[in-house]
């Protein structure tokens, strides 16, 4: 297998704001918008996500309890045309410093409007990166259990 | 196969990790596998049974070949999920411009 056997996700979206605007509310403001389903703090109510506007940045998402979900990191920081995130929740949706997908967004000026396009990539890390990471090994649902159980928030 | 600690499952875990690596450059059989790695042919065909389960390893017969090949059915149900996830971010996140463009402008200040 290459590692274009398992293509990156692709998605682009045309909002209806300049990109400057459209950076800044993308990272800045990220808890403006994130679904309140999308938490991935074992489902504690979100008071905010904070993205630390540099490379090397933090990505977190904190509970109104105060605690902190790590997701990544900023690798790329080039207002307002590109972001890249380290995405560093593996298969499990555990934070680990030592796993690493990158999601790439692009914001490309569309008229008075802005072409937003996503790339997560690097997805075949998965495999490898679940069998260092996780215990309990033998079970025979393994990890694909977990995405299951972790899905069945969302669905 | 039951591990009496967690440093014995530390180890089979970083086992299967490196087969995985393997079988990323190519298909293999199990001979070729456990080729300089530092544990039996059993050992491996047992790693390998606990990857087939976890559907990131798949085997098939190739002429007289029997071998293992990377399974990508698992990778591509999470990439599907991930795929679902992000549509509904960038949805969201389409919505919130719009939301905010429709208020109504702030008065001028006095």
């Amino acid at each position: 297998m290459t590692p274009s056997a398992i293509p990156p996700v692709r998605k682009s979206i045309r909002v209806n704001a300049a990109s400057a605007r459209a950076f800044e509310l993308f990272t800045l403001g990220m808890h403006r918008w994130w679904p309140a389903a999308h938490t991935l703090n074992q489902g504690k109510p979100r008071e905010t996500i904070v993205v630390e506007p540099r490379v090397g940045g933090r990505w977190y998402e904190r509970a109104t309890d105060g605690t902190i979900c790590e997701w990544g990191n900023v690798i790329l920081w080039e207002p307002p045309l590109r972001v890249v995130y380290a995405w560093r929740l593996d298969g499990s949706w555990t934070y680990d410093p030592n796993f690493l997908t990158e999601v790439e967004i692009r914001f490309t000026p569309d008229g008075d409007g802005t072409l937003v396009s996503l790339e997560h990539r690097n997805l075949e890390r998965y495999g490898v990166h679940l069998e260092r990471a996780r215990a309990g090994l033998d079970s025979e649902d393994g990890w694909m259990g977990g995405l299951r159980l972790f899905a069945a928030q969302f669905e | 196969m039951a591990y009496p600690n967690a440093e014995l499952l530390a180890l089979a875990n970083e086992t299967r990790a490196t087969i995985l690596e393997r079988l990323e450059k190519g298909p293999l059989t199990v001979g070729e596998i456990a080729a300089g790695l530092p544990v039996s042919r059993p050992a491996v065909s047992q790693h390998l049974r606990v990857l087939e389960a976890a559907k990131l390893v798949k085997e098939e017969y190739r002429g007289t070949r029997h071998i293992y090949q990377i399974d990508t059915t698992g990778l591509l149900v999470m990439r599907a999920w991930l795929d679902r996830f992000w549509t509904r971010s960038l949805d969201a996140f389409a919505q919130e411009i719009d939301r905010q463009n429709q208020q109504p402008p702030a008065p001028p200040s006095p």
